[in-house]
């Protein structure tokens, strides 16, 4: 590993599927970090290669996936050169998983609390009764009422957001040290949403996993992520700590995506959107595959690929417009005002820092 | 929008919408709602799964038969459309467009033949050339090419769908039109084209709609005024602007608490309020009041002292 703190690290990587129509690019050269106890969410339009990308670090591929360079580092590892049975015993007990639809991701046909303590049997070769018991102090950690009498029962006899939790509790019953989540409230209302996230947070504090945060809803990753990784076409396009990407997006995609949302104060009569669809992996552009949709391309962005531009120690984005001799340009309204809100933030950040110092001195003169 | 000289497109008055009547099993989906459309206005309707929002919708466009209460449509009863003119005509007033893209087009017929069945089943078209002219027509308004309209549905992308469906609403010319969720199954840069063709349209042809959606930040963007349902029922029923800075119902500020904000500073600060509802089912009689001008709030007759209090509060009551 390169970094003490990372726990998991992506390198270079690249994933084709193969159709009959031609190999898709799904994954085009993404390389990535996941400290610590951290979590990073992973945010772009469906077809981005979000949900690929954790696949493959999960081994769970459709056959027609090829992986064509790369590697997945975890624990000194390489994830990719693992056999099958290997991947087996990492999966559920290193790195779990929590998928978006509780409605299809339990087995209708078994008990819950089998289900819950399945992983434990399976990956630790405990007894029934053992795995049980500690299924049943998970479901109550997970917050599910009346635990004790409800561990017989079927998924279909839980609400949306009950059948989630039970997801979860499935997920975390190894104490993983990573969880993937790939849109795991989209699926559920807003109220029952927020209790789901909060338990999340809550859980990740007792057990100390870090979790890798899939979704498109960007107001659910300001609420969850430390870091925020964007993708568009197979590609990270820019990554950075969630203030820096909210506050400071250096992207034109990022900046599109965070204007087309509209926020509970935002009115007029056009939102701002981004013009077309996303471009086709079969043939993927040269160049910049955002360009076609990008209001502030530049001509170089048809002909070569950006490369990423360092904004700060642990801010990169990959657009010509941070290129030394590139024109200025100015952003989109909102995103103006984010970081001019930013820019406040840094101010109020220094002026906190000043009043430590007499703190000091207290200490030192006790 | 200027409410004085408005008139009402639509009136609902005490719908009940029960499913298994008489069994153990029974629904009440929507119980006893009372709310007004007004022409030209887009209705927001809000609220969370199970709260009778997309049977509200489906029981104004009659896809069911009401348990009991009358829905007016330009001051007719929806429920004594007899003649098969009467109901020619409401079905070509009132459309709909739904909300899974890949679900609603039939796989098997071309674009051209999805938009044009409205138009021939209508017999609006004098002839096959005015039918191709006024689908190549539809289809550019809606911002697709006139290519298009000999393909099928799986060649297009979930936007593009969603679109052709637009298309197919606006085929028979309609006045009022029930969107149910229509952009949730979409990805967010595309979820703003939409809702901005949508916009364009209301402007150009004068429709009106019944936007149903869990997305609050969108139904608020898009919407005049705002409904908020919950286990059947309409809690509060306000101007979009001022139920999201001024929620008098316990509910409502339970809802919008909850919804993530795309903002890192506000969200570690957001505090999330929980609502419980087992005082709505207390047995007392609870309608619809007008605390505020044109703010409706579902209250008990002790009730409404408080939310006065609250709107006196929030400045919405001047005195």
């Amino acid at each position: 590993m390169e970094n003490e703190k990372n726990i998991l690290e992506v390198r270079n990587l690249q994933v084709n599927f193969k159709t009959y129509a031609g190999d898709v690019k799904a994954i085009r050269n993404v390389s990535f970090d996941l400290r610590k106890g951290e979590t990073l969410a992973i945010v772009g339009e469906s077809g981005s290669g979000k949900s690929v990308t954790t696949r493959t670090i999960m081994g769970l591929n459709a056959r027609n996936a090829d992986i064509t360079s790369g590697s997945i580092l975890y624990k000194d590892q390489d994830l990719l050169k693992k056999s099958d049975k290997d991947m087996e015993s990492i999966r559920g007990q290193d790195i779990a998983e929590i998928f978006q639809d509780p409605m299809t991701s339990l087995d209708p046909t078994m008990k819950i609390g089998k289900q819950i303590a399945e992983p434990l049997m399976v990956h630790k070769g405990m007894k029934k009764e053992k795995a049980l018991a500690q299924a049943l102090e998970m479901m109550k950690l997970v917050g599910i009422t009346d635990a004790e009498n409800r561990i017989n029962d079927y998924p279909h006899q839980f609400s949306g957001g009950m059948r989630q939790r039970i997801v979860i509790a499935i997920a975390l019953i190894n104490y993983p040290e990573i969880l993937i989540a790939d849109e795991p409230t989209t699926a559920l209302d807003v109220t029952i949403q927020a209790q789901i996230l909060n338990l999340m947070k809550e859980l990740q504090d007792k057990i100390s996993t870090s979790i890798i945060f899939i979704t498109h809803d960007l107001g659910v990753v300001a609420g969850m992520a430390d870091r925020v990784a964007v993708m568009y076409a197979g590609k990270i396009v820019e990554y950075g700590t969630v203030d820096e990407i909210f506050y400071n997006p250096k992207h034109p995609y990022t900046w599109g995506l965070l204007s087309s949302m509209p926020t509970l104060d935002s009115s007029g009569d056009e939102l701002p959107s981004i013009p077309g669809t996303p471009p086709d992996l079969l043939d993927p552009p040269k160049g910049d595959a955002f360009a076609a949709r990008n209001a502030y391309a530049l001509k170089v962005d048809t002909e070569q690929e950006p490369p990423f531009f360092k904004v700060s120690d642990t801010h990169y984005a990959a657009t010509w417009l941070l290129h030394p001799e590139a024109p200025k340009v100015t952003p989109p309204a909102q995103i103006v005002a984010r970081q001019k809100k930013y820019a406040e933030m840094q101010k109020d950040l220094v002026a906190q820092q000043r009043p430590a110092v007499p703190v000091e001195e207290e200490e030192e003169q006790q | 929008m200027d409410y004085e000289n408005a008139d009402k497109i639509l009136e609902v008055k005490h719908l009940k919408q029960y499913f298994n009547v008489g069994k153990a099993d029974e629904v009440r989906a929507v119980d006893d709602i009372s709310f007004d459309i007004y022409r030209g206005e887009t209705f927001g309707l809000v609220g969370e799964s199970g709260s009778g929002k997309t049977t509200t919708g489906r029981a104004i466009i009659h896809l069911y038969e009401p348990t009991s209460g009358e829905i007016l449509f330009n001051g007719k009863n929806v429920d004594n459309f007899k003649s098969k003119a009467d109901q020619r005509e409401f079905r070509q007033d009132m459309q709909m467009i739904f909300q899974d893209p890949y679900a609603s087009l039939n796989p098997r017929m071309k674009v051209k033949d999805i938009v044009a069945e409205g138009i021939d089943i209508n017999h609006l078209a004098k002839d096959d050339a005015d039918r191709t002219k006024r689908v190549e027509d539809l289809l550019e308004t809606v911002g697709l090419n006139k290519d298009h309209s000999s393909r099928y549905p799986h060649e297009f992308s979930g936007g593009q769908r969603q679109r052709i469906g637009i298309a197919r609403a606006l085929a028979v010319d309609p006045k009022f039109v029930i969107a149910d969720e229509p952009i949730s199954a979409l990805d967010v840069s595309i979820q703003a084209q939409v809702v901005n063709l949508m916009k364009k349209l209301q402007r150009e042809q004068g429709l009106t709609y019944l936007f149903i959606a869990h997305d609050l930040s969108m139904v608020k963007y898009i919407s005049d005024r705002i409904g908020v349902m919950h286990y059947g029922r309409m809690l509060e029923i306000a101007d979009s602007d001022e139920i999201y800075a001024h929620p008098l119902h316990d509910y409502t500020k339970s809802l919008l608490s909850a919804v993530p904000v795309p903002d890192p500073e506000f969200e570690r600060t957001r505090e999330e309020i929980h609502y419980d509802g087992s005082g709505e089912n207390d047995g007392k009689e609870r309608h619809l009041v007008e605390i505020a001008p044109r703010h409706w709030v579902r209250a008990d007759d002790d009730e409404i002292d408080m939310y006065t209090q609250r709107a006196h509060e929030a400045s919405l009551i001047r005195k």
